[in-house]
């Protein structure tokens, strides 16, 4: 299929990482049913290091695809390595969206930011307020 | 195996068709306007495919106009009526809020000229519009019903004998968009009371980039395409001769054989129904009764659509979604939230639209696969977790 790479079907047709952490150090959930995307990203943390995640989304292809890469991209990485994750190199490492799937990509760096910030808050951790923009991707959420 | 459930966007060509266009592009090249005997052959295959395509309409031949498709003879329709109803002052227009781009963008663009639109609500019942509606929303100065023949996503088949009879008690104009009903069921428009219908070969086994408007005599048409005399004045540009003989040789082809056509899809579009109805919190879209022989429409809860149609179609499955990502939208389908579906789940639409190709060995297929196709999803779905753990309510 040409709308998207042969990445991004492999990672929506073998996502990997898919499920939950029971006792997860950190979860982040971004997105809304009404947009037709949620992404929520599961995090066990051990000395800095994220040792284990895991991934829930409802949503396009793009968006199962973006999950999967961006959860490999941070697994066995430190958590400033995730902090640092970015949607473009989600975006390059699957070889590429189409431009409406852009957002997909976004999400998944924002799933991943949103559930570190929960590690910081659960463990007292101070963090830059900054680092964390509001979501911003559609209108729906602010509804 | 493989299996195309997606005849609502198009068909495969039937080989009546192919074989009826192939002579014109080569042997039979002329072009009808021209006085020679070159032209004059392709000018006779001109009359015979407009008199086939009015025979399958019960209209005459002069009633026909050949044009690139349906939404172009929408276009033409609309805007005709419009401008009519505009030299006697009258400017209002009564459609559905399930109309089809082709005839909603058409009005949109006349509502910027000052016409005043309505656009009836689609019971939330049984996914209809009801005769009654129309009767109500009539005006003084309205100048157009135009109402489609039968929905392209939900199949809702609208009461169109019934609307016909009211507008022509009322002297309005009637039109309808018949694109996904040709061919598929009876349509006579002389005894339906319709002054216009739009219609497009591709939905019925013919070629692509062409189509017709049928439109009762004296009803006077305002051209879109200018230019030349061809279609009586009404349709600038050369004749597409191949394109228009695919389409009688399909219209034909499929007028013959609806009596045996429509009961065996019917068949199989019952089976769907019923095989996928099994699927916890799903919702059939669109009326149960009154409903295209070869429409499916769905609404699974917690997933969203065009994830689902890559995985149906990695397994050999090619349908359509009404969802936000197959649009490249936010909002999902006009059609799906005129029916009452709410933005979360309206995502989550699956649309699987048969043909007479199809088989029912298909469909059990498709019934192995879509239900195992959506819980895979559901499994991977943190809105079906929330669902499932109370956190978050069913909506169906």
């Amino acid at each position: 299929m040409a709308l998207y790479s042969e990445k991004v079907m492999d990672h929506l047709m073998h996502p990997r990482n898919v499920g939950i952490i029971e006792d997860a150090d950190g979860i982040g959930e971004v997105g809304n049913a009404k947009c037709g995307d949620i992404m929520k990203i599961y995090l066990k943390i051990e000395n800095d290091i994220i040792v284990d995640v895991k991934f829930e989304t409802f949503g396009c292809g793009s968006a199962i695809a973006s999950s999967s890469m961006a959860t490999e991209m941070i697994k066995g990485k430190s958590i400033n390595d995730a902090m640092a994750l970015t949607n473009q190199a989600v975006t390059e490492a699957l070889d590429g969206l189409p431009a409406v799937k852009i957002h997909c990509s976004v999400l998944a760096e924002e799933a991943i930011k949103n559930a570190l910030k929960d590690y910081y808050e659960k463990n007292n951790i101070p963090y830059d307020k900054s680092q964390f923009p509001d979501c911003e991707h559609c209108g729906h959420c602010h509804e | 195996m493989h299996v195309y459930a997606d005849n609502a966007a198009t068909t495969a060509m039937s080989q009546v068709a192919i074989q009826a266009m192939l002579p014109y592009f080569d042997k039979v090249y002329g072009n009808p306007s021209s006085l020679h005997s070159v032209g004059q052959v392709a000018k006779e295959a001109l009359d015979e495919a407009r008199k086939t395509v009015a025979d399958c309409l019960g209209c005459e031949p002069r009633e026909i106009i050949f044009t690139s498709g349906g939404s172009e003879a929408d276009n033409q329709a609309i805007i005709s009526a419009a401008r009519f109803g505009a030299r006697k002052g009258k400017k209002h227009i009564i459609s559905t809020a399930f109309e089809h781009h082709a005839v909603l963008h058409t009005l949109q663009k006349l509502e910027k000229e000052g016409f005043e639109v309505t656009y009836l609500d689609v019971n939330n019942a049984n996914h209809n519009v009801s005769a009654q509606q129309v009767k109500d929303a009539i005006r003084e100065d309205t100048c157009l019903v135009t109402v489609m023949y039968a929905n392209n996503e939900i199949g809702s088949v609208l009461p169109i004998p019934e609307i016909g009879a009211i507008c022509k008690e009322a002297g309005i104009p009637f039109h309808t968009d018949a694109v996904q009903a040709v061919g598929h069921i009876k349509i006579n428009v002389r005894e339906q009371n319709i002054d216009m219908l739009s219609l497009s070969a591709h939905k019925f086994h013919g070629p692509k980039g062409v189509g017709a408007l049928y439109v009762r005599k004296g009803f006077p048409l305002v051209n879109v395409i200018e230019g030349g005399a061809q279609e009586r004045g009404k349709r600038a540009g050369t004749e597409n001769i191949a394109g228009i003989c695919g389409m009688a040789a399909a219209m034909k082809d499929a007028c013959d054989h609806i009596d045996e056509n429509m009961p065996r899809v019917t068949a199989m579009r019952d089976k769907l129904i019923e095989g996928l109805s099994k699927i916890p919190h799903c919702a059939l879209n669109g009326d149960r009764v009154h409903r295209l022989p070869n429409n499916v429409s769905f609404c699974f809860e917690g997933i969203e659509g065009e994830s689902l149609l890559l995985y149906l179609d990695a397994n050999g499955i090619c349908a359509s979604s009404g969802s936000a990502c197959t649009s490249g939208s936010l909002d999902p389908s006009h059609v799906l939230l005129a029916i009452g579906r709410v933005h979360d789940v309206a995502h989550g639409s699956l649309r699987l639209s048969l043909s007479d190709y199809n088989t029912m060995e298909e469909m059990d297929h498709i019934l192995t696969v879509v239900p195992q196709i959506v819980q895979l999803l559901r499994n991977m779905s943190p809105v079906w977790r929330d669902l499932q753990t109370g956190k978050r309510t069913y909506i169906l």
